[in-house]
């Protein structure tokens, strides 16, 4: 072929383009049954791309895509290898998920004339996600990290409750220091070498690496990133946030935001600052070990005490933060991979979770725990799917959350940190108290009598919260494509840029 | 002296450096939330100083190719800041619309008072 369009050649570039015109024909059309349909085609169009990506990645190495023909180092690059292809594929599954779920769960809980905007949002946050994984251009993660998460303030806003407005306030004015401190970061970065492209300044901060200027930049980003990952204790926009923002974009944030920025980190860590300088000469490691402690035992303790199921669940994901980031703060080859299987996992994990408390929202419009007894009698599908993740949640081998698990404390005793293995079991036990008393009330207890007959959730809900957990329990069992791909994406980090 | 020197010599810095604290601390301190939403603004703003600034060269011209020139100033930071002040009307904007909304749902914009709010509501739930 000729001087043609070869669309192959340029499915990097439709990875991000492709959600970003389907929020603007969302927006442009307004009528949620329109506007959905186009979401549907748009997220579903992302899997297909992001798996051809993988494909590409996995049989012919990292892939380099020049965005606007401007060769790289100075054009914009789009640098595809195994971690990021891995999260690509993340990011667009939950997405096609999400939406497919989304349409009956939106128009219960979002006014007639809003449900346009939120699909125009809900792509446009798509957008930034993908776009901040893809690209290999420091500036240009800062401009997708706000198309990002501009998009998911206004999400959060769309809640019905009005303590959703003053979250996703909160939420602004914390993403946008975690923001502001990320380009801070890069600023410095960008003084020490003169450019921008992620390979190149890994290239040349080998000269400069024990400046203070360096050492600086990596702080700034770390703690600018650690904001938007709500890494305890920058956790504390994240539970309001979840709880009270719409079933379906708690469900989907849960699964990606937070996931996309540790992405991030583990990028600047690992490939463009580099071990020498990140656990080198800052020693970062043990500070990370003593938060990653820290998040995986407070927030579990507290997600015990909560009232609301949502926020409870926020919280048990910080919990699952900290437990990613154990995994970073060993440097290992088997920590890395437990962590990195935990980020998928969790994500499978929590967005099951999140979706089931969806569909009983949507039946119910109950929020609170004590409301829940016997739901599980009424409403077996959901809370069966409820109990499933919860296992997973635990940790209780055969699901997805044990695997990962296994890989973490495989990592600490390599190192002999055995007081480390009981801090994974002791917070696994505590989730399985928090999880056990959901799943006490939903099922072991009688139903309120005076309380009417919950409707059937819609069919296309509960198949797609089935759909995740029957992964969990899948990626339990198989731990190939998991524990297999995270390991070729840690081995790949640990290598570095250089 | 060569302290002060350092100091003098490198004003543009320092300028930089206290806006982004002053701001910083605006967010901190302040319980309006539209005062919170210009702190924010300042600590974004001075960013763009932090980008700017090293990009003059003394005595460099605008990048345009001149026989007669020989220095130019880097042209990236500007173009890059450009892009981050649209970043930063954005977020403003979204920011100071929230705040309507909140004024409407709650009736003032005083961050403390929406709290005590907050915190009945999570009660009575």
């Amino acid at each position: 072929m000729n001087a043609g369009f070869l669309p192959l050649e340029h499915l990097p570039a439709l990875q991000v383009v492709v959600p970003l015109l389907g929020a603007v024909l969302a927006a442009l059309v307004r009528r949620g049954a329109i506007a959905w349909m186009i979401t549907l085609a748009a997220a579903w169009s992302m899997p297909v791309i992001a798996f051809a990506l993988l494909d590409q990645v996995l049989t012919s190495g990292t892939i380099s895509y020049a965005l606007g023909g401007w060769a790289p180092p100075v054009g914009i690059e789009y640098r595809i290898d195994q971690a990021n292809a891995f999260m690509l594929v993340l990011v667009s599954i939950m997405a096609a998920l999400v939406t497919t779920y989304s349409l009956r769960s939106v128009a219960s809980e979002i006014a007639p004339e809003r449900q346009g905007w939120y699909y125009s949002m809900f792509l446009l946050c798509l957008t930034g996600l993908l776009g901040m994984v893809i690209t290999g251009d420091a500036f240009n993660i800062f401009v997708f990290m706000e198309v990002s998460s501009l998009a998911t303030y206004v999400l959060i806003a769309l809640g019905r409750d009005r303590r959703a407005l003053i979250s996703a306030y909160q939420y602004l004015v914390i993403g946008t220091i975690g923001a502001t401190f990320y380009v801070i970061g890069v600023g410095l970065l960008f003084t020490m070498t003169g450019t921008l492209n992620l390979v190149d300044i890994a290239g040349r901060l080998e000269t400069v690496e024990n400046t203070r200027p360096v050492i600086a930049a990596l702080g700034f980003i770390g703690v600018g990133i650690g904001l938007k990952l709500a890494l305890f204790p920058l956790h504390l926009w994240l539970p309001n946030a979840y709880a009270f923002a719409p079933s379906a974009v708690t469900a989907f944030i849960a699964s990606t935001a937070t996931k996309v920025a540790v992405y991030l980190l583990l990028r600047f860590f690992f490939s463009v600052f580099g071990i020498p300088i990140a656990f080198g000469i800052t020693q970062a490691a043990p500070m990370l070990l003593v938060l990653a402690v820290l998040g995986m035992l407070v927030p579990s303790l507290v997600a015990i005490f909560q009232t609301n199921v949502k926020r409870m669940l926020a919280y048990s994901s910080v919990a699952q933060i900290g437990y990613i980031m154990l995994g970073i703060a060993l440097v290992s080859q088997t920590g890395l991979t437990g962590g990195i299987s935990h980020l998928f996992n969790h994500a499978i994990i929590k967005g099951t979770l999140f979706l089931a408390i969806g569909c009983m929202v949507y039946s119910t419009g109950i929020t609170r725990i004590e409301q829940m007894a016997g739901i599980g009698r009424t409403m077996p599908l959901t809370m069966g799917a409820f109990v499933v993740a919860g296992l997973g949640l635990i940790g209780i081998p055969g699901t997805a959350g044990f695997v990962s698990k296994w890989f973490l404390i495989m990592g600490a005793v390599e190192q002999g940190l055995w007081w480390l293995v009981a801090v994974i079991v002791f917070s696994s036990l505590l989730a399985v108290i928090y999880v056990g008393r959901i799943i006490e009330i939903a099922w072991f207890r009688e139903p309120v009598a005076t309380a009417a007959a919950p409707r059937k959730p819609p069919v296309e809900m509960l198949a797609v919260t089935w759909v995740l957990a029957a992964a969990t329990i899948y990626f339990g069992l198989d731990t190939r494509i998991t524990a297999g791909v995270a390991a070729q994406a840690a081995e790949l980090l640990l290598a570095g840029y250089r | 002296m060569t302290l002060i020197q350092d100091i003098i010599g490198q004003y543009n810095y320092w300028i930089t450096i206290f806006l982004m604290v002053a701001g910083l601390y605006i967010v901190v301190a302040k319980s309006n939330m539209i005062k919170t939403l210009l702190g924010l603004a300042v600590f974004q703003t001075s960013v763009y100083l932090l980008y700017l600034s090293p990009g003059k060269i003394i005595g460099g011209t605008p990048p345009i190719l001149d026989e007669k020139f020989q220095v130019y100033s880097n042209p990236l930071p500007h173009v890059l800041i450009l892009t981050a002040i649209v970043v930063g009307v954005a977020t403003l904007a979204l920011g100071l619309a929230l705040v309507v909304r909140v004024n409407e749902a709650y009736g003032t914009i005083e961050e403390d008072e929406i709290m005590d709010i907050v915190d009945r509501e999570d009660h009575a739930e």
